[in-house]
């Protein structure tokens, strides 16, 4: 029997993260750029990889290099389980109902597009509505702009606050009887605001439209269940999760999924060919056409299994800590105004200083080693509704430590000593 | 530290702060517009060219402090020049931050123009530094009315 005193010291340090121990994983992370530390902020473009993952992709084409569901030989039936091995784990690490509702694709990008091309051609008419917000990426915006210009369709958008939120008031009173689909981002990448999904989720079912999320910034931030949001697609980057580029996910309800034409034609989607008639495989094949990024899928894989051995309350503490201590950190910074100031946010801060321009920012700040992005984040919309023509982003991950942040406030006082 | 004072040289963090030639040009008889849609940096070059040569040139828009610079920069160094000096001009200070121009032979030709020498070190800035120049070649040749370094 333990104390009470030693049960709240060690639940304490269970929820303290051992940020020196986790950056050993990441051999990236241990270099010099231009004589200085690397500093890496630049999350919410792209994640770095732990060793692990560049051990498994390393492994496979080493040792089980192979085509999937084709041979009988022993590596293609080493790599085929390797790949559907990796399926299982993405479906137990969103908690997907079935196995088969995650559906391998190149990314983020390619799932909207997917979802766009096959299940809003069926979905969306002329005279018909898409809902989407004012955060969004390009990525989910422009298979949008596309499905509704083919289909004679209007792409309406949900206004942001001057804080960069996506109010739900203003989103329910959008959703109408014309309203045929709702694209909504879990996260912003230029501002992190967190929408608040499962509402909206709920508000578009109950007047029947389905939602797709897009969850490239959530999900490496947050524990996401694709059940208990009730989301009808969700979908994600493998890049953007510790995870290699390239690859990426796309959740779907089975029985939309399963009522959707294919996306694109050719081998392993296919049960059988014949020049009167193909007959469809099943899913999630149904939706993956062609020899997949089975490295790519077997790197994903290992990339959950990491994230699985982290303390994920662990995590949250210290990305929630980190955004705070750059928040405050920032704003004592004569001239610089944060871009985006939700109540709730994750991982990101976007930010101006003075007339001085992003990209002049971003050179100096590299010159000490501290990678920042710099533009209008693919999100040129977001930029128009604050009238900047780009900003600053530094984006955190759980790698990133408060001593890195002291050096992105000591880089930006010396962009100011550059230009008086 | 040093690439980076090599890159904000005085002259050019002077020209952002207070660019020459800032003003549109009501009897122009050139002027077009230059895009880097990557990074929202936005020109416009107005010319007033008479018998090929450059009588007056300014312009207007924001971006960068390179950009900015380059630009104000830019009209100081063309104006009275013909149209072939300028484009010869252009030709020389685009060696120059692409770091490939031949020894210091041309260095005098370039004038001012040689505080963007550090901006060869910047591959990425290498866009910032000649945007203005390539907007000022579209308004000689005058085929375009928007030019882009995308």
């Amino acid at each position: 029997m333990s104390t009470p005193s030693a049960t709240i010291v060690s639940s304490a340090a269970a929820k303290t993260l051992d940020v020196e121990r986790i950056r050993e994983d990441f051999p990236i992370l241990h270099q010099r750029v231009k004589g200085k530390p690397l500093v890496y902020l630049d999350n919410a473009a792209t994640s770095q990889k732990p060793q692990r993952v560049l051990d498994a992709i390393m492994r496979y084409y080493r040792e089980d290099n192979s085509n999937v569901h084709r041979g009988v030989h022993t590596l293609s039936e080493r790599a085929t389980h390797a790949y559907e091995n990796a399926r299982k784990k993405v479906q137990r690490f969103i908690n997907a109902g079935d196995v088969s509702e995650v559906v391998f694709t190149r990314g983020t990008t390619e799932g909207i597009n997917l979802v766009a091309s096959s299940f809003g051609r069926m979905q969306v008419g002329a005279g018909d509505e898409v809902l989407i917000t004012g955060i969004e990426h390009h990525s989910n915006i422009v298979p949008w702009q596309l499905l509704c210009q083919e289909r004679g369709a209007r792409l309406r958008v949900v206004r942001i606050t001057d804080d960069g939120e996506a109010p739900l008031a203003e989103f329910e009173t959008l959703l109408n009887a014309r309203t045929k689909l709702v694209a909504i981002s879990h996260i912003s990448n230029a501002l992190g605001t967190i929408n608040p999904v499962r509402e909206m989720i709920a508000a578009a079912h109950a007047r029947g439209i389905p939602v797709l999320v897009d969850g490239a910034q959530a999900i490496p931030h947050v524990r996401v269940d694709v059940q208990a949001l009730n989301a009808d697609f969700y979908v994600f980057s493998s890049h953007k999760v510790f995870g290699p580029t390239g690859i990426g996910v796309l959740y779907g309800k089975q029985s939309l999924l399963d009522a959707m034409p294919p996306y694109q034609g050719g081998g392993d989607m296919i049960k059988s060919v014949a020049f009167e008639r193909t007959i469809f495989n099943d899913l999630p094949y149904k939706f993956e056409a062609g020899t997949p990024n089975i490295a790519g899928v077997i790197g994903l894989g290992e990339a959950i299994d990491y994230l699985n051995a982290l303390d994920w309350s662990a995590v949250e503490n210290h990305e929630h800590a980190l955004l705070e201590y750059a928040t405050q950190k920032l704003k004592q910074v004569d001239g610089l105004r944060i871009i985006g100031t939700a109540r709730e946010k994750a991982g990101v801060i976007s930010f101006v200083l003075g007339d001085i321009h992003p990209h002049d920012i971003g050179t100096i700040l590299d010159g000490e080693g501290i990678a920042v992005r710099t533009g209008h984040h693919c999100a040129q919309p977001v930029m128009i509704r604050f009238g900047v023509p780009a900003t600053t982003r530094a984006s955190f991950a759980f790698y990133n430590t408060m001593q890195e942040v002291d050096a992105l406030v000591s880089g930006i006082h010396n962009v100011l000593k550059v230009f008086h | 530290m040093s690439e980076l004072r090599a890159l904000y040289q005085e002259v050019i963090l002077d020209h952002n702060k207070n660019p020459r030639n800032y003003r549109a040009m009501e009897d122009a008889n050139r002027s077009v517009e230059g895009d880097n849609p990557l990074c929202g940096d936005h020109y416009t070059v107005y010319l007033k060219l008479t018998n090929d040569r450059i009588e007056d040139v300014s312009f207007t828009g924001s971006g960068c402090a390179i950009s900015k610079a380059s630009a104000s920069l830019m009209t100081s160094a063309v104006k009275g020049k013909s149209k072939e000096e300028a484009e010869q001009l252009f030709e020389t200070f685009h060696q120059l931050v692409t770091g490939e121009l031949d020894g210091f032979d041309n260095i005098e030709e370039l004038g001012k123009l040689a505080a963007f020498s550090g901006v060869s070190e910047f591959p990425t800035r290498v866009k910032c530094a000649s945007l203005a120049w390539h907007t000022l070649k579209g308004a000689l040749t005058s085929t375009a009315t928007i030019v882009s370094t995308e």
